[in-house]
Order: C-alpha cells, then structure tokens, then sequence
C-alpha cells in the first residue's frame, strides 16, 4: 500500500475470546476486551501500554467509542472502519501507518461478535436497497452463488471441486483442538447437504458461530526488545470494487488481484515466496477464487488446483490451517482469525497443524459480497 | 447544482409506474449508469440523462434460493442490452431453467396487496419467444 514502509510495524501478540458458543448474555465488546487482554498478555504488555485502538463489530454502531469506555481508555487513537469480514486487515494496514505516523504505540485491533446467540439476522441487519432486496435474495450466500455460478460457466468448474474446498477445510480443522467442527466430511456430504442457493449447500457456506479476538501491534523496533518473536507486517493492500454483487465489476476476478498486488510489491514477495496461506473462506468459490486472484494458479485453475486435497492437511499447499471459516469459526466478520493463525503458524505455536518452515504468510481479508478485498503479508524476521 | 426536485430512486419508479424501464446515461462517461445516481461515477460529472431501455437483456447469472419455508426461486443479473446489469428474476419458467445466455424481456411487476401501502412496482424479466 502507497505509503507505508515494510517491515516497519510487527504484530506481537494473539488470541481468540471464547469462542464457537459463548456464556448466556455475553456482549461483542465483552468478547473484544477479552480477546484484548489475552493478546497482550501473549505480547507481555498490560492495558496502561496502549495507545491505540482498532475495532469493528456488526453488532455495536460506534464499536470504538463503546471499547474506549469499556476499557476506560478515553486519549487513544481509534479507528472503526468496517467495510465487513476484511476490517481488521484494513486495521493492520491503519494501525501500520498509525505507529509510523508516531499517532499511537501500541495498537490492539479487536472483534467481536455474538452472532450464534442472538441470532444473524439480529446480529447483522440488512440495508434496504431498492435494486435487490424486491428479490429477495439471500444475502451474502446468493451473492456468492451468482459468483460461482460464472465460475462453473466460465471455466468448468464443478461442484465437486468446490465441495474439496470444504473437505480440506474440514481436515485442517480436525487438527484444531478450538475447531467448532468435529467429525470429518465427505464430498458426498458436502453436495448432498441441505440446499441453500444454487449451487451451495450448508456445507459450502461458513459457519455460524460467536467468537472475537485480538492482535497487538507496535513498532518494529520495539517489537524486537520483547519476549516473543515479532510478525513483522511486510506488505498491505486493499481495493474495494463494488458493495452489491450487481455492481460487482465481473463475478469471476475479484479486488484480491490489486489487493495482493499492492501487497506484493510493498513486500519485494511473490505467491511462491508465501509458505502458509489465510484466505477468507466465506464461501468454498473464495478459496478458489483467490487462490487464482492471488497468483497461486492461473485465472480458472482454481477449482482443478484444490482436487485430490491439494489445499488439505496432506496436500501441496497449506491453505487455511486452523479450519477456515467453513470449519472453525466464523462469527460474521472472519478477518481477525485469520491473522491470529498466521501469526501462531509463523511463531510455530500451531501443534498438529504447523506448517514446516512456516516464515511467511499471506493473509486475505474478504468483506461484503466480494466486495471489500484487503491483503497483508507476513513474515518473520528471517523473511525480512 | 442546484436543490434537486426529485431523488434518482422516485425518478426511477416514476417511470416503473408508467410501464418504463428508466436508466441513465452519463456523456461524460459514455455509458449507461445503473442503479440512478445524483452524479456520474468516476467522472463526477453532473451530466446523468434519463433514458427509457428497449427492456431486452440477457441472464449473467443465476441461482435458485431454498428457502426454509416456501418455494424455491430464482435470483439473477440480467444485462440489459443498453449495456447495464440489474438484479431481477425470471419468471414464467421454474427457477432451474433459468440459464445464464437466456434472452429475457421486462415487464413491471406490481407487487400484491394492500394498495394503501403504496408499495413501489419493480421490474422482472420472462424468457423471450422463441430462442
């Protein structure tokens, strides 16, 4: 991203809230200052170090000013921007040129969200838009079937490689012990699950779950002086090409193409160089879709490339190691988890589930319907 | 520019009312400008013209929603042969037919009901005869 300079900022603490099904009464800013106080703690920092905060939730309207109070921090820097599930790739990218900008130190961006208790639709209302909402399209999934339903048309791509997208998911997930997923899955389970909008079943679709968390960033020198191994951000990039799939501006190439651009060339890296990959899975076509928009195989290839589990625990390419949206967790806005799993993947904190080797991520946010597309690269000081 | 005496969604389904598929169309642009807008986009011109489509398009895309309760339907983007995309659906045909390639042909739908309510007509599509 024009601007900001690689390497100079670091993640230095992770974590999940409670998450999958979460206590009675339980609020997404309760889940935010838990997720909040478990990363610092991970990052050997207590509240009184920070001074920034950046935050998003679907279910509080000003989630800054409500965290602000909540933890009584009232002289932070704050930034609330949500453009859906790709916020808190977007808040890396703010908090990065926030600490270079000397605007704040220490930044936690945090999420949460109660969705499994309250309820989707009350955790996440739907604009009226008098262009689709009279068709009564079942948002976000009729989207992204749209999106899948070129896909199919354009290239060949069948239901049942993007049933292996969730297969692989599921195995993955199996090695996650906070996994919300269980039990292993079948292609045939995926297609002969219950539908939902031509051509998604249940299966094909995240979860619906409670969950939040926190990263804790700071600047690149203060990160080495401190007890864990920084992630240091080496590359950020967004591009938000539509918000209804009607002006989305062609189904099968998504804003992940400039997003990894950007993010590519702010790193010096390329999609070989990436060892570990976080791709928002709201859906099994965004897998595919962003393998390719990503350069991780050609425009199309997509769905021949996830076969015979490619992108699964014993494949070539190790694709969303804690279980992905589809099979771990997904409370609605996904963005936060798939950084907390890049950064333990590049710590080496992930068990049955690391991946060898693993000193470079890439990370890519999804928000809306295909809508929001945010890419952040990272590394460990040995990929600087 | 000066206080605008109508909004681009009334503008829209004025038209709606008069059995017309209303768009815009921006010069400065050079292309039809879908959903109506107060100003052109990228150009930033105040140069939208309302304009009156043939009402024949094409099926980009398709889905059949499976709801919980109820019959499926379908949902769909037609291109519109003035060079731009709508939601709609397609109707006169079971939700499964509906093909991406389809020619498809608008015509209002008003919605049933409550005519107190004074809901807004939308536009549909139905296959055209013969292809």
């Amino acid at each position: 991203m024009k601007g900001l300079v690689r390497g100079s900022a670091a993640i230095v603490g992770a974590a999940e809230s409670d998450i999958g099904a979460v206590a009675a009464l339980m609020s997404p800013i309760d889940l935010m200052a838990q997720g909040i106080s478990r990363a610092l703690a991970d990052a050997g920092l207590t509240l009184k170090d920070v001074d920034g905060v950046f935050c998003a939730t679907s279910q509080a309207r000003t989630s800054a000013m409500t965290l602000v109070e909540y933890l009584g921090l009232p002289n932070v820097y704050t930034d609330s921007t949500i453009v859906g599930g790709s916020s808190f790739e977007i808040h890396v990218a703010h908090a990065q040129a926030a600490l270079a900008a000397g605007l704040c130190t220490v930044a936690v961006v945090a999420y949460g969200s109660t969705q499994r208790t309250v309820g989707r639709r009350a955790s996440s209302a739907r604009e009226f838009n008098p262009y689709e909402t009279p068709y009564r399209p079942f948002l976000p999934a009729t989207a992204y079937a749209m999106a899948a339903n070129r896909h199919m048309h354009e290239y060949g791509t069948t239901r049942e490689q993007m049933a292996e997208v969730a297969v692989a998911a599921r195995g993955w997930a199996l090695l996650n012990p906070v996994a919300w997923e269980k039990k292993p899955l079948s292609i045939d389970d995926v297609l002969n699950a219950r539908k939902i909008s031509d051509p998604f079943t249940v299966r094909d679709i995240c979860l619906v779950t409670d969950g939040g968390g926190a990263i804790v960033m700071t600047t690149a020198d203060r990160a080495r002086a401190m007890g864990k191994p920084p992630v240091f951000v080496l590359g950020c990039g967004q591009s938000i090409t539509h918000a209804s799939i009607t002006s989305m501006p062609d189904l099968t190439h998504t804003g992940a193409i400039e997003a990894g651009r950007q993010a590519y060339a702010m790193a010096g890296m390329k999609a070989s160089d990436m060892k570990v990959l976080a791709l928002y899975d709201a859906f099994t076509i965004n897998t595919i879709l962003f393998l390719e928009d990503l350069g991780f195989c050609p425009k199309g290839e997509g769905g021949r490339f996830v076969e015979n589990g490619h992108i699964g625990p014993k494949g070539g390419l190790a694709v969303n190691t804690n279980g992905g949206g589809l099979s771990y967790c997904h409370p609605g806005m996904y963005g936060l988890f798939l950084l907390i799993e890049a950064v333990r993947q590049i710590r080496g904190e992930c068990g049955a589930r690391q991946v060898a080797g693993a000193d470079t991520a890439i990370v890519h946010g999804n928000g809306g319907v295909l809508s929001a597309q945010a890419t952040v690269i990272l590394g460990s000081a040995a990929a600087l | 520019m000066a206080q605008a005496t109508t909004s681009p969604l009334a503008a829209y389904n004025e038209h709606l009312k008069r059995g017309e598929l209303g768009y815009q169309f921006s010069p400065s642009l050079n292309r039809a400008v879908f959903y109506p807008r107060v100003i052109a986009p990228v150009t930033g011109a105040d140069d939208l013209e309302w304009r009156i489509s043939k009402g024949l398009g094409t099926v980009h895309a398709t889905t059949v929603v499976h709801p919980q309760q109820g019959a499926s339907y379908n949902v769909c983007l037609v291109d519109v042969d003035e060079g731009f995309r709508m939601m709609s659906r397609v109707e006169d045909v079971p939700p499964t037919d509906v093909k991406i390639g389809m020619r498809v042909k608008f015509r209002v739908f008003m919605p049933p009901g409550d005519k107190d309510r004074d809901e807004d007509p939308y536009p549909v599509f139905a296959p055209v005869e013969g292809t």
